[in-house]
């Protein structure tokens, strides 16, 4: 243990080197706006920075990408929370607490409880990864496809067993969304699926922020300047050192549960080949409402709805760095794009990093933890920005969110099929809403449905199609039950309910 | 708002049915020794969406859902107005962006939202709808190397003098 943290107190000195220092502060600041553009995540920002990288050694240059993907995890919120549009796959779930807290006129509560959560699930992770790399990594690979589906279920479960909402609407709203996921090609055949006359724009499957901008900037928006008859008041809140301590105190108060959901699960989550921020953020989300004393205060404005899916995307992002950097399997995207720079930059990534490289190796993950010290400083030191941008008349505001739609819909696939299709979502969405339909399963679905439905199809594949392989493995037999009993949840709750009312 | 829900829940059963039909033209059943068929995940989810949309039916009208049991219509005057301006001008934007590209569309959108919806000033209009396309330009093609729709070749003078600008 000691001679992990001196090689850990090396690590940080080598980052607080003024060159990687100056890197972690440009890196962080344009992940932060990178990550705040809808359409745009860490995974533009660090593809588009990797030649960039070449001008300086490795150790500086990966530093420079992760925290240019640090920057990004915190910049999502921002976007999800003032214009209720996810600025990045990551925050689709801060969207669901965050934006009704900013028409709440509580932007600032949740930007300071975003940035906290960050900032707190960065730096379990950061010890998570610290301590025990190499055992985590072998208890993720010990995760197959039938427990990777277990946990798919359980998120799902979580949304049906826990919501407020009308049951029938919310799984109506989950199958949309697996449906709408497998839109493309089917992954073990390759043959086209559901392509609806051969549309060609269908071939490519609808990409889930597609369908998360129609719902939130398009919508949402309209359904907001419907509900309020145009007359808007998205935030009130003034910008002083006291009210921002008071909203710090609170965001911690009703979210550190949320924050330590996130932290962890995230994390774990993280690890796991093919999973990664996106789906880690959106199950610390579920799980969050599941323990909350308050679940049904869950999507319209609770901090813990805030800092749940902003632990847990800041946890996953250095998550996926370990499977990466131990075993040289990627678990997101962004670091498999890492991956491919360090291979560029002369390293291989596997087991033998730690011993042949030791200075990279720990020079990185000091870098995690610098980095997530400046992503908080220069996120809260902009705090007032963002607040500013609300003040403004909200046609002004209105406009840029749609524009920002559009955009950020053709930045996603660079096809305008999928501009239309995002402005379908976006009328479809207007009036299910209007009609109480929930939609935060929706995206939910289309966001886990890529990985739900291949684990599923291996899983009884590896069975000869046998479901009991969901219950007799001694990992996921306990999450599939724990998934099963809150899908019936309600039930028990009806029967429960009738009972009382007879006698 | 009853009939509304009704209708809907309606619609989204035919929308089921036809997805199962789709979902069919791949096998949807168990094939030995390749596990599921490559329709079967959709034709079952929409199965359930099908029985879904039955159960949605049928509280809609025992009137035990909140919508059934509202009186106000789905939309009245000023949400079919808001809808046609607002629904209308962001159709209006994205049917424009193959002809006058994405800048050019921004620019006309702006104009319209700002200027006639929005009621604003002309300084404030002119100057919003001209500095956003330039600002999304030079972040979208200079900075993210990310290509927008360019639209008709008679911008084509007009974008080169922005791209000598970049490279």
């Amino acid at each position: 243990m000691i001679e992990i943290l001196g090689q850990l107190g090396d690590g940080i000195l080598m980052s607080l080197q003024p060159v990687n220092l100056m890197l972690i502060v440009i890196g962080v600041s344009l992940g932060l706006f990178i990550g705040a553009m809808p359409g745009l995540g860490s995974v533009n920002g660090v593809a588009i920075l990797l030649p960039v990288t070449f001008l300086v050694p490795p150790a500086s240059a990966i530093i420079f990408l992760a925290a240019i993907y640090y920057g990004a995890m915190y910049g999502g919120a921002i976007s999800s929370i003032t214009l209720g549009i996810p600025g990045a796959s990551t925050a689709v779930a801060t969207t669901f607490d965050g934006r009704p807290l900013a028409l709440k006129g509580r932007a600032r509560l949740a930007l300071v409880t975003a940035a906290i959560a960050s900032f707190i699930g960065g730096t379990v992770a950061n010890v998570l990864f610290t301590g025990f790399a190499p055992l985590l990594a072998s208890v993720a690979l010990s995760f197959g496809p039938p427990e990777i589906f277990a946990l798919m279920l359980l998120a799902f479960a979580t949304f049906v067993g826990l919501g407020g909402d009308d049951i029938a609407k919310t799984i109506f709203s989950i199958c949309v969304g697996l449906v709408l996921a497998s839109v493309g090609f089917d992954q073990i055949s390759g043959e086209p699926r559901l392509i609806f006359g051969g549309i060609s724009g269908f071939l490519h499957g609808i990409n889930f922020l597609v369908l998360a901008i129609g719902v939130y900037g398009i919508g949402e928006m309209l359904w907001t300047i419907d509900s309020t008859r145009g007359k808007i008041t998205t935030t009130e809140t003034e910008m002083t050192v006291k009210g921002t301590v008071d909203d710090a105190k609170e965001g911690v108060r009703r979210g550190w549960k949320g924050t330590a959901i996130g932290s962890f699960l995230g994390f774990f989550v993280g690890i796991l080949p093919a999973a990664g921020a996106t789906p880690g953020s959106l199950m610390a989300y579920g799980v969050a409402k599941m323990v909350s004393k308050t679940p049904e205060e869950f999507g319209k404005g609770h901090p813990g709805g805030v800092a749940a899916p902003e632990a847990a995307n800041n946890s996953a992002s250095t998550g996926s760095m370990l499977p990466m950097l131990t075993l040289g399997i990627p678990g997101s995207p962004t670091t498999a794009i890492l991956l491919g720079g360090m291979v560029i930059w002369g390293l291989t990534p596997g087991p033998r990093l730690f011993v042949e490289q030791p200075e990279f190796v720990w020079g990185l993950i000091g870098s995690f933890y610098i980095s997530n010290v400046f992503a908080l400083i220069v996120n809260l030191a902009a705090i007032p920005i963002f607040i500013w941008m609300l003040r403004m008349p909200f046609t002004l505001l209105a406009s840029m969110i749609f524009v920002l739609s559009v955009v950020g819909g053709y930045a996603a696939t660079r096809d305008m099929h999928d501009v239309w299709l995002m402005l379908g979502f976006g009328f479809a969405a207007f009036a299910l809403r209007k009609l109480d339909y929930p939609l935060a399963p929706a995206v939910l679905a289309i966001v886990l449905g890529p990985i739900a439905e291949p684990t599923l199809r291996q899983s009884l594949l590896l069975s000869s199609g046998d479901p009991m392989i969901f219950f007799n493995r001694p990992i996921a037999g306990p999450i599939t039950v724990v998934a099963l009993v809150l899908i019936l949840l309600p039930l028990f709750k009806m029967i429960s309910q009738r009972r009382k009312a007879s006698t | 708002m009853k009939r509304a829900e009704l209708v809907m829940a309606g619609v989204l059963a035919l929308l089921s049915i036809y997805l199962m039909w789709k979902s069919t033209e791949l096998n949807v059943g168990y094939i030995e020794g390749e596990g599921p068929g490559g329709g079967a995940w959709p034709f079952w989810l929409a199965g359930i969406m099908l029985i879904c949309t039955i159960v949605i039916f049928v509280n809609a009208l025992k009137g035990k859902t909140v919508p059934s049991r509202s009186e106000e219509p789905m939309l009245d005057g000023y949400g079919k107005k808001m809808l046609l301006q607002v629904g209308g001008g962001i159709l209006g934007f994205i049917a424009l962006i193959d002809i006058v590209s994405m800048y050019g569309a921004m620019f006309f959108f702006l104009l319209y939202y700002l200027g006639f919806l929005g009621r604003h000033t002309k300084l404030l209009t002119i100057t919003t709808a001209v500095i956003t396309p330039i600002v999304f330009f030079f972040f979208f093609e200079g900075l993210m190397r990310i290509t927008m729709p360019k639209g008709l070749p008679f911008l084509e003078p007009l974008f080169n003098v922005l791209f000598d600008i970049i490279y």
